[in-house]
């Protein structure tokens, strides 16, 4: 009787520790990039007049309404991007999923919450990837510019809301990025645009929300449908003011870029609905 | 008697055992798994699904939408013509999805008759439907480019992506005219290798 009250004590506890086996942590339930917790900021934003614009590749030169929105007045830094990882480590180097960036994300940093050596916390956070970029947003409450809301505030220079024809905004571009490493710069060193925004050009590009709406260049060889340009480099003669060079490297850029893409003088700014 | 009783439950702890063993545990998740998404999708039968529940099958993936008169009908036929070459023994290991990119027009009532009208019912076809954000997410991990031209027409790069039952992209095959015999070639590699 002593043995068969062991071997049911032995197939219980075989039994109890079976279960616990079946319950045990769930891998998928655990990671999710949605829990993310929020974290303050006080980056200034200006309110954006809308209105409508000629985009630099457009469908029969048709125009697109802009509607009225909040601009980060500069590009997220370096010390707003640390802050992110501390309260998030599932965004730190170590930790985030390879689907969301790739091996190069935040390649300089010294440790998964310590800044590059000689990085300065007030310089644009770079070698980040769209998901991280939208992540970010999403924690201060913000969201990622769209193409149309970024390029809108582009046109301006420092005197007028549309300064594409001015021979002087091109040229001060042109000349812009010829000059290397700019991206290091601390943020707002430099003259704010008509709309009172800094650092649309001068230290890195930005990753839009619709980064992936460009379909021209690469793509307008790849073979897609519902483009009226698919000849061999036809979307050179669908540009809207071929002079304007700069918006070429920008698109350009745009359509060679992947989600998880990280990149050397790649960063973002947030934006919000009026 | 006694011993009679020893033997029965040395049986039955054994069997206890051996059933125990073969619960195994998740294996956890590939670092660049699509199953870590955890955005919510509607399927053809109007049923909420996240995209981990596709796991443990080989999935072939294709984004369109059902309004689409150009580039669309000819991508859901390549998709067929996938489904037609598979081994009919494997397609049980395999799921054929459609993503919608036009969650607002594609309910999951137009899913269906879609599915219906162009015979693909059998249950390797998921036709799903999310929101904007989460179409965006995932047209950009499969790094598709897409843009609204005007409601209910959009310019769209054509991919058929493979994925692995873990969700690792495995093959994506690109452009106006689909490779499907690639598309399957590397079907069969991944049923080979699980």
């Amino acid at each position: 009787m002593f043995n068969l009250l062991l071997i049911l004590g032995l197939i219980l506890t075989g039994l109890g520790s079976c279960s616990t086996q079946e319950q045990g942590p769930n891998p998928i339930s655990k990671i999710n990039s949605s829990q993310l917790k929020p974290i303050l900021t006080d980056t200034k934003m200006v309110k954006v007049t809308g209105g409508k614009y000629l985009p630099f590749y457009s469908e029969n030169d048709s125009l697109v309404q802009v509607k009225d929105f909040w601009i980060d007045i500069r590009p997220v830094t370096n010390a707003e991007f640390l802050k992110f990882v501390q309260a998030n480590p599932q965004w730190r180097r170590s930790q985030v999923k390879r689907l969301y960036a790739d091996t190069t994300y935040l390649r300089d940093w010294v440790a998964d919450t310590e800044l590059p050596k000689d990085a300065l916390p007030d310089a644009p956070v770079t070698f980040v990837s769209w998901f991280a970029a939208k992540a970010y947003a999403d924690a201060v409450g913000k969201r990622l510019p769209t193409l149309d809301e970024w390029e809108y505030v582009a046109m301006a220079d420092a005197d007028e809301p549309n300064a594409r024809g001015k021979k002087s905004y091109n040229d001060a571009l042109i000349n812009l990025y010829m000059v290397k490493n700019r991206q290091f710069n601390q943020v707002m060193q430099s003259k704010p645009n008509y709309w009172g925004i800094y650092n649309l050009f001068d230290l890195i590009w930005e990753w839009t929300d619709d980064f992936n709406s460009t379909l021209v260049t690469g793509d307008s060889r790849g073979g897609e449908y519902g483009d009226k340009t698919l000849a061999c480099a036809g979307s050179a003669t669908s540009a809207t003011d071929v002079m304007n060079y700069a918006a070429f490297i920008r698109f350009g850029l745009r359509s060679s870029l992947k989600a998880n893409y990280t990149v050397g003088n790649l960063g973002f700014r947030c934006a919000k609905d009026f | 008697m006694n011993k009679l009783f020893h033997i029965l439950f040395l049986i039955i702890f054994a069997t206890y055992t051996v059933s125990c063993n073969r619960v195994k545990p998740l294996k956890e998740l590939p670092s660049d798994s699509i199953f870590h998404l955890s955005s919510e999708w509607q399927n053809q039968d109007g049923k909420k699904i996240q995209l981990k529940e596709l796991r443990g099958k080989t999935l072939v993936v294709v984004m369109i939408y059902t309004t689409c008169k150009t580039a669309c009908p000819l991508l859901v036929a390549d998709m067929k013509k996938i489904a037609s070459k598979i081994n009919p023994g494997d397609l049980k290991k395999i799921s054929l999805v459609l993503v919608s990119i036009d969650p607002e027009t594609d309910t999951p009532e137009k899913l269906k008759s879609f599915a219906k009208t162009n015979q693909m019912e059998e249950d390797y076809w998921v036709f799903l439907r999310g929101n904007k954000s989460s179409t965006q997410e995932f047209a950009n991990v499969l790094s598709m480019k897409y843009k609204e031209i005007s409601p209910m027409d959009f310019s769209h790069s054509n991919i058929i992506s493979v994925f692995n039952p873990d969700g690792e992209l495995v093959n994506q095959e690109e452009g106006a005219g689909i490779n499907s015999d690639k598309v399957i070639e590397e079907v069969n590699k991944v049923l080979k290798s699980i």
